[in-house]
């Protein structure tokens, strides 16, 4: 018997992706923890290039990695931290479309994927079973499927963070879900092709992914941007997953450990980003928030009974105030307001307050969107609390400020089971002693409603760009 | 010669890598239920830089003896992986150092 050296140093980069993945649970373990993942990766690269037989194409592989790692590290160092929802969807898409070269690779060299595995079986001393790679048909199949999708709707993604003019607009198809739902079928019919007719393998594969990309654009087009974090944690799903089943494709272990932890990486937080919403996947995905009579609504709600404050008001309210809990939202992000919310939070913690964050699961445009842009200021862990620790102490804040935030703190919620949102889990901060809303207008967020809180009695709209509103407030509390 | 196949894809071959992928499955939503919402966009881009793994794939394809266009591919491939794999684990480490300095 032979020792596969290979397939147990892979072993080794399994555990240092586990351990990696581990130390994320906490700050200050993260550091060291992608450390290790980094590690490992590095591990399993040498690994690949050293340690497996076969020759290697040096022309290929020494140019490819300077010239990605070059285009890597660029992006990675210029990107600003509010634009890291695109740079992560980015990411995402450059995975989904390697798996999809790296199967259509594969594709080309079918014919060898038998004399591969005859080889490989003769090593190992087993009898070649030639009806086997159609195992391998399936995984390629899958791997073009699942990888195109990754790829086109990232880029869809990756245009609607960026706010891209186009996108403005709805851009859902007509019969969006019967294009997808054809797609689908195509690609599913299309793909057996590849393991039942494998003399054209190479055209059928071609062809999968063709339809693969149309399938991710016709599935990401009709989402609107507050639902990204969902899409964003699903496609980072897929691309683990895709790269799980190229480890199928050519009998690799390490592939298949760590594409199968970055799957179930991202389903776990599509879950729980779904869980935020009180929304199904499928809702996220397919449905739409009716929003039909919001207008007529808005009077009704609004009508004569919002009051506007400035920033010497709400100046004098914090100085009396001994808790304040700020609510950030995707507007801090728009108008990158969270240096200016730092000096807020610095000015009133010198005056002995207590300041709190509330962090909604879905406030902005990707999973812990509001935890990166607030840590970027240096604001303490500890300050930053989840939906559930504020509201079980909202009711002893003296002020509450809603920087950017809409719908996830629209006590309608919590009270109107005819709404849209009804169910949705939110922050009550309608229950503090005053709500200060930083907003431009009385428009509405994501879900097209009226928000009652902007009309409550102890509500004071602070009208205008977050920005200047908390440079504004805070050069006010100092002259205090 | 082209090696397509690092393991011999036999019955019990497909059935063990099959174990390997849904056990990892189980052992990845063990983990990840205990990340904080703080440390969810950190997950997330580490995590996307994972997958850059697929590089592994793009690697072994890469062979004098496969022909033009299975290398042609294989070099699109190597790009785009390392590319993701670079940037997605300095992305993830500058994030990390931000959260880290208040630890």
């Amino acid at each position: 018997m032979t020792i596969a050296w290979d397939i147990l140093l892979y072993l080794l980069c399994a555990v240092g992706f586990i351990v990696g993945i581990k130390g994320l649970t906490h700050p200050r373990s993260a550091v060291r923890g992608n450390l290790s993942s980094a590690s490992a990766m590095l591990l399993a690269i040498v690994v690949t290039l050293f340690v497996i037989r076969g020759g290697h194409n040096w022309f290929v592989i020494v140019p490819g990695i300077l010239i990605g790692g070059a285009a890597g590290a660029v992006m990675a160092t210029r990107v600003q931290m509010t634009a890291m929802p695109q740079m992560v969807a980015a990411f995402n898409g450059f995975g989904g479309v390697a798996s999809v070269f790296v199967a259509g690779a594969a594709v080309i060299g079918l014919d060898a994927v038998y004399s591969g595995a005859a080889e490989a079986a003769a090593d190992f001393g087993v009898e070649f079973d030639p009806a086997l790679p159609w195992i391998q048909g399936i995984a390629i199949a899958l791997t073009g499927l699942i990888g195109g999708v990754t790829f086109s709707g990232s880029g869809i993604a990756y245009g609607k963070l960026d706010e891209w003019k186009i996108f403005w607009k709805d851009t859902s198809l007509p019969a969006n879900q019967l294009i997808n739902a054809g797609l689908l079928v195509a690609a599913l019919v299309v793909g057996s092709l590849v393991t039942l007719v494998p003399s054209l393998a190479v055209v059928w594969y071609a062809l999968l992914v063709v339809i693969a990309l149309a399938l991710g654009l016709t599935l990401v087009l009709p989402i609107g941007g507050a639902d990204m974090p969902v899409v964003i944690a699903l496609l980072n799903s897929y691309s683990g997953l895709a790269a799980a089943k190229s480890g199928f494709v050519i009998g690799n272990t390490v592939l298949i450990v760590s594409g199968s932890l970055v799957g179930a990486s991202g389903l776990i937080l599509t879950a729980i980003m779904c869980r935020a919403m009180n929304r199904s996947l499928t809702n996220v995905l397919f449905g739409k928030i009716d929003a039909s009579g919001a207008k007529a609504d808005a009077d009704e709600v609004y009508g004569g009974r919002v009051k506007s404050t400035s920033a010497e008001e709400v100046a004098m309210l914090l100085d009396d105030a001994d808790r304040v809990v700020i609510v950030p939202g995707y507007g801090m992000a728009v108008s990158q307001a969270q240096h200016a919310v730092r000096d807020l939070y610095k000015e009133l913690s010198d005056r002995g307050k207590t300041v709190e964050f509330a962090v909604h699961p879905v406030a902005g445009r990707m999973p812990g969107h509001m935890n990166v842009l607030l840590a970027e200021v240096d604001i303490p862990y500890d300050r930053l609390l989840d939906d559930t620790q504020t509201n079980s102490t909202i009711e002893t804040a003296d002020v509450a400020i809603v920087l950017g935030a809409n719908d996830v703190v629209n006590p309608d919620a919590r009270e109107n089971p005819q709404s849209p949102i009804a169910g949705m889990p939110i922050i009550d901060v309608d229950k503090a002693r005053t709500v200060i809303v930083i907003k431009r207008s009385l428009s509405p967020g994501f879900a097209g409603i009226p928000n009652p809180l902007f009309a409550a009695d102890n509500t004071l709209m602070f009208f205008g760009d977050g920005k200047k509103a908390v440079v504004d407030m805070v050069a006010e509390v100092k002259d205090l | 010669m082209f090696v397509l196949a690092q393991v011999a894809m036999t019955g019990p071959t497909f059935a063990l890598l099959l174990t390997i992928f849904v056990l990892s499955i189980y052992l990845g939503v063990e983990i990840i239920t205990k990340v904080p919402p703080t440390l969810h966009t950190p997950l997330m881009s580490g995590s996307n830089a994972i997958s850059g793994i697929t590089i592994v794939g793009a690697l072994v394809l890469a062979q004098p003896g496969a022909g033009f266009w299975p290398n042609a591919l294989a070099f699109l491939a190597i790009v785009f992986a390392t590319a993701n794999v670079v940037g997605g684990y300095a992305v993830t480490h500058r994030m990390l150092k931000m959260f880290k300095k208040k630890g």
